[in-house]
């Protein structure tokens, strides 16, 4: 994807403002809340703190990259299915961070969880749902990988 | 943000030419820290360099004659999936995944810790424990500079004009040598430390040969405190060698009170975080080869 932006604008507002991919939520806009989570070459990063004239040449994957078309992505599924969220603002950054985390370790303790997760803040869950959601979407996306 | 220009140039010697242009620009690593204050209005600059193209920067090498060579812009996450750090420098690989979440780890790095130079950095009381060195490049060539001298006050380093921070280096660890940082936090994770202590020793035949000390956010710089670790060389490794290495740590420590704790307590923890990562330096070096 090609854009143009001023040196000034950090990934997130060329995200949302000036390519209108507007999955991605800005909070806290200083690297607090994990709203903005992105994957940049397959990192999760706060897309808040990364300019965008730095994602020349990286690959960057936002939520509305996670389903594949109609089909939702199991973290997805998971977080539905245990009402892992309320009002659902932080939804996107919770699901792009998990999905990392399970791309790269199958079977995460809850502990391993709530630590790769504490960049990521939810003001209506009090995380326990969040973490069930996680813990099922691996489960079966092991299930499904066996 | 103000309006600002972005650089990235691709070497050394490129960046320290556009540096001496503009004495005003301001270096971006993982700008975890540097976005941030440019966005809250802290800092303010006409130009940002990006030195994350620079091979010198992006390094990180171990050899065990040599010790680790640590780039200033290497992410935590290259630090603490390296296997060669995990193996050398535990102690290093564990601060690095202490710093931020997994979100800020992905960007931000020890070099940029350093030269933010937060009386409460995690990373620097380790460095000073490991007895690292800074190497600086500059109008005028490269020189080094040692961790402990690098920070000069809150926010403020030795850096001169022009000049930029390449790499750390960190010199090999002896046989029976072990470190540890701890802090204490409130929380579990992503919290600024109350205090810190990170140390280091080398033993031999049941004696501490050497041991450095040094504590964070207790001081307006990090703070290395060379008396608590002489006190321990030559001293058999006894729970009261190490009692009292913690009450000299303990006695130089010099901080404030503010919302994150009182003086008071800064100092009993300074005491408690010193024993307690002398322990663990001890065990290490006990296991170590």
């Amino acid at each position: 994807m090609e854009f143009l932006c001023e040196p000034r604008q950090s990934l997130l507002e060329c995200l949302r403002d000036v390519i209108g991919l507007t999955g991605t939520k800005e909070g806290c806009n200083d690297g607090n809340c994990g709203a903005c989570t992105v994957l940049m070459d397959g990192r999760i990063v706060n897309s808040c703190l990364v300019l965008g004239v730095e994602a020349q040449g990286a690959q960057i994957t936002t939520v509305e990259g996670i389903a594949r078309g109609n089909q939702l992505h199991p973290v997805q599924q998971a977080f539905l299915q245990n009402a892992a969220l309320q009002c659902g603002f932080c939804t996107p950054g919770f699901i792009v961070a998990a999905k990392a985390l399970l791309d790269q370790e199958p079977a995460p303790s809850e502990e391993r969880i709530r630590l790769w997760l504490a960049n990521n803040l939810c003001r209506c869950t009090g995380y326990d749902k969040i973490v069930r959601a996680v813990e099922q979407a691996a489960q079966e996306l092991r299930e499904v990988k066996a | 943000m103000k309006w600002f220009d972005y650089a990235a140039p691709a070497s050394l010697d490129e960046t320290v030419k556009l540096l001496a242009q503009h004495p005003g620009a301001l270096l971006l690593a993982g700008g975890t820290d540097l976005l941030v204050q440019l966005r809250a209005g802290k800092k303010q600059t006409d130009l940002v360099v990006d030195v994350k193209h620079i091979p010198e920067l992006n390094a990180l090498h171990h050899d065990p004659a040599k010790g680790l060579t640590l780039g200033a812009a290497v992410p935590c996450y290259r630090i603490y999936g390296d296997g060669a750090v995990q193996s050398a420098f535990p102690a290093l690989a564990e601060v690095a995944g202490i710093i931020g979440g997994t979100q800020i780890q992905g960007r931000a790095s020890i070099g940029g810790n350093l030269c933010n130079a937060a009386p409460s950095a995690d990373s620097i009381p380790l460095l000073i424990a490991l007895g690292a060195v800074c190497r600086v490049a500059g109008p005028s060539g490269t020189r080094e500079v040692a961790v402990e001298d690098f920070c000069t006050a809150p926010g403020r380093n030795v850096l001169g004009p022009g000049e930029l921070l390449v790499s750390i280096q960190l010199p090999p660890g002896p046989a029976r040598s072990g470190a540890r940082y701890l802090r204490f936090i409130p929380r579990n994770e992503m919290d600024i430390a109350v205090a810190g202590a990170g140390v280091s020793v080398v033993l031999e035949d049941g004696v501490f040969r050497s041991a450095r000390i040094a504590l964070a956010a207790v001081a307006p710089t990090p703070l290395f405190v060379r008396e608590a670790g002489e006190a321990l060389a030559g001293q058999p490794v006894t729970p009261e060698a190490i009692s009292a290495a913690a009450e000299i740590a303990r006695g130089a420590a010099r901080p404030i009170t503010d919302m994150r704790g009182t003086a008071d307590y800064r100092r009993h923890l300074c005491s408690v975080l010193t024993r307690r990562a002398l322990e663990t330096a001890v065990q290490r070096a006990r296991e170590a080869r």
